[in-house]
């Protein structure tokens, strides 16, 4: 290929440039308040899960006589029948419960992609193993094989995690084995096998990028449900140790004094909404970012 | 352009490709549980083609004939249920691994639609280096950055838009890009399925002549796939016509456009718009009657019968098989192409081998 004629290029002023993704993100942020909103709340809420330590007003299991009181300008959120200041176990219990969605949703689409992927992609028998096994699970709801799950293993925070995220797999299998299905076909997985590509190649590198939208979709989804999930575990006393200040606990606790208290309820309850609202908000525009057919020109 | 159609038998050089009496079969099943098979769909029934290196090679055919199914047979990408492609004279299903990367080199295919052709989430250097990273480890990022430069300013695109993503660049750039991602590996045969179809006539225009200037300059040999009649003439130096399976005409271009026999080969070329209303609107039209069958259940006897404005009651009885009506034109109708005398002998052998014409289907089922 030495001496070969070099043709005239179509368009030599064409000087387009892509948008950075750090362009896409503020347009995204600019035309989609709720996107800005959702990244806010959540961003506040990490950085108080994080420096939860140096923020606190009080130490979160620090008993004190003022037991039950409404929210005052001593304890902003009142405090609960041992006297704990609600506020500072609310910033803990934010630890705990985003620590706990985001892991599971982790551990759950690693392994659901990996086993609809594998099915999708090799049909046959392997196909048929992992699909009825992930519709032995798809017939109970998640809730109910985390309690199981828990019951079994036992209870205690990894264990939350295992059961919530086990229960989650076969949600990320079902999706991905459905877009393996439609992208296998595409030309340009027939194009990477003229190329002489192996399947983990046509894998990782094709199907897979191209699957990716609807997962990620269901994986933020997924982060709300596993937090309230947590919370429901917590609720039924099969999550994590009492002592521990979760959303789910305080909330569960709370309920001998639902007449009495109002603030006890209302407050983890609004915490957990916030969280999930704000979580499905940066989902949507995650994916209209990472959605690269559908750059849109800014408005 | 080359020789093809005027070789002496023993002085053409071997054929690159050849397919001998190729059989795609998809079977048609019933039941979840209890699946049973209730037919097959006869995608491509008795094909035999061959290519002489530097040739180009059209394959013709509306919409659900088969060639596209013959296309992905000859990449591998489906498995034949009967009959032979031989590349090089190597039989495509008897090959270890090794070997096997080594011919993928050697053939490759440029698609029909631009736009599910190139991976959308795939930068275009990411796209035209692939071959590299798989073929040629041993490049680094650099190197290969070049080659993918050299690759788009060698099919018409600046070398700057190898920083795009395919939504990025219109039908006939993402059609160059495809080009050049074929071109990478320097191959002998270039598998062009339905290579233009998709784009506006215009670009077709300037792809096919990036197809013509690279075909020279690179001594690629092209099967040519298509349903744009004049696009194939102006192409292909043979051509073969598909209908519902099978090869019913097949010889050198100019004399199959100038003089076709079948029946069905002058339906098509009289459905070519002449590019002038009042001629157009003064010709005759015949238009063929019916919708193509369905190829699960394929007419007994000539396939075409059904349709046939020359169909005599014989054929719907007797297969036709591929005879060679003139020097380098063979075609599958008793009716309009009686053949000559001394071929009216069933011939049993295959052609020989050094021949670089369109074997007959009378080679026979030549089992794998």
């Amino acid at each position: 290929m030495a001496d070969l004629a070099v043709h005239t290029p179509l368009d030599p002023d064409d000087d387009y440039r892509r948008p950075s993704h750090a362009q896409l993100w503020r347009r995204q942020m600019v035309r989609d308040k709720k996107a800005l909103v959702g990244s806010i709340v959540l961003g506040a809420l990490v950085l108080c899960a994080v420096f939860a330590y140096w923020i606190v007003p009080y130490d979160p299991n620090a008993m004190d006589f003022d037991m039950i009181v409404e929210p005052s300008w001593a304890h902003p959120l009142g405090t609960d029948d041992l006297g704990r200041d609600l506020l500072s176990r609310l910033i803990y219990g934010a630890q705990v419960s985003l620590f706990v969605g985001f892991s599971t949703v982790l551990i759950s689409l690693v392994a659901g992609v990996a086993l609809g992927v594998a099915a999708g992609f090799y049909g046959g028998w392997v196909d048929a193993i992992i699909m009825r096994y992930i519709d032995l699970q798809w017939a109970f709801p998640n809730f109910i094989i985390a309690v199981y799950l828990v019951a079994v293993f036992g209870t205690g925070l990894s264990n939350v995690i295992i059961a919530i995220s086990l229960a989650f797999v076969d949600d990320f299998a079902r999706i991905a084995r459905g877009m393996v299905l439609t992208i296998r076909e595409e030309q340009y997985v027939a194009a990477a096998r003229t190329l002489g590509a192996s399947n983990n190649r046509i894998m990782w590198r094709h199907i897979l990028p191209n699957a990716m939208a609807p997962l990620i979709v269901q994986a933020t989804v997924s982060v709300s449900y596993a937090i309230l999930a947590e919370a429901g575990l917590s609720f039924l006393g099969l999550g994590v140790q009492a002592s521990t200040p979760t959303w789910g606990l305080i909330l569960a606790e709370s309920r001998s004094f639902i007449s009495r208290a109002w603030w006890l309820g209302v407050f983890p309850g609004f915490f957990i909404m916030i969280t999930v609202l704000s979580i499905n908000f940066l989902g949507d525009a995650m994916r209209d970012v990472l959605d690269v057919k559908e750059v849109k020109e800014p408005d | 352009m080359t020789q093809a159609g005027v070789d002496a038998v023993g002085s053409a050089p071997a054929p690159i490709l050849e397919v001998r009496d190729l059989k795609v079969h998809f079977p048609v099943t019933k039941g979840a549980v209890l699946r049973r098979t209730i037919g097959h769909v006869k995608a491509v029934d008795g094909v035999s083609i061959s290519i002489a290196k530097g040739e180009v090679l059209g394959l013709v055919g509306e919409s659900g004939c088969g060639k596209t199914t013959v296309a992905r047979a000859i990449l591998k990408l489906i498995e034949p249920s009967a009959g032979r492609i031989l590349f090089d004279s190597q039989d495509l299903w008897a090959m270890d691994k090794a070997k096997e990367k080594g011919w993928r080199r050697r053939v490759q295919a440029i698609f029909q639609d631009p736009y599910s052709s190139l991976n959308p989430r795939m930068s275009v250097r990411d796209i035209v280096g692939e071959p590299y990273i798989i073929h040629e480890s041993r490049l680094d990022r650099v190197d290969i950055d070049k080659r993918v430069r050299r690759l788009l300013e060698m099919c018409g695109l600046p070398g700057r838009m190898a920083e795009r993503y395919p939504h990025e660049m219109s039908g006939g750039q993402r059609q160059r890009v495809g080009i050049a991602r074929a071109l990478a590996l320097n191959p002998d045969l270039i598998v062009c399925d339905e290579a233009v179809s998709a784009l506006d006539v215009s670009i077709q225009a300037q792809v096919i002549n990036l197809l013509q200037d690279l075909k020279d300059e690179l001594d690629l040999t092209y099967l040519f796939i298509g349903h744009d009649l004049s696009v194939v003439k102006h192409l292909c130096d043979r051509v073969a016509v598909m209908y519902l399976g099978k090869i019913v005409e097949a010889g050198d271009s100019k004399v199959l456009f100038d003089e076709p026999l079948h029946p069905y080969t002058v339906a098509l070329l009289e459905a070519i718009p002449i590019p002038d209303p009042d001629t157009e609107a003064a010709r005759p039209h015949r238009v063929l009657a019916g919708e193509i069958p369905s190829p699960l259940n394929p007419p007994r006897g000539c396939v075409f019968h059904t349709r046939c404005p020359a169909a005599v009651p014989q054929c719907r009885v007797d297969v036709p098989r591929l005879e060679e009506a003139r020097p380098e034109h063979w075609v599958a109708c008793p009716v309009m192409a009686p053949g000559r005398a001394d071929q009216q002998e069933p011939r049993l052998s295959a052609p020989p081998p050094a021949q670089t014409s369109l074997a007959g289907t009378s080679a026979g089922l030549i089992g794998r």
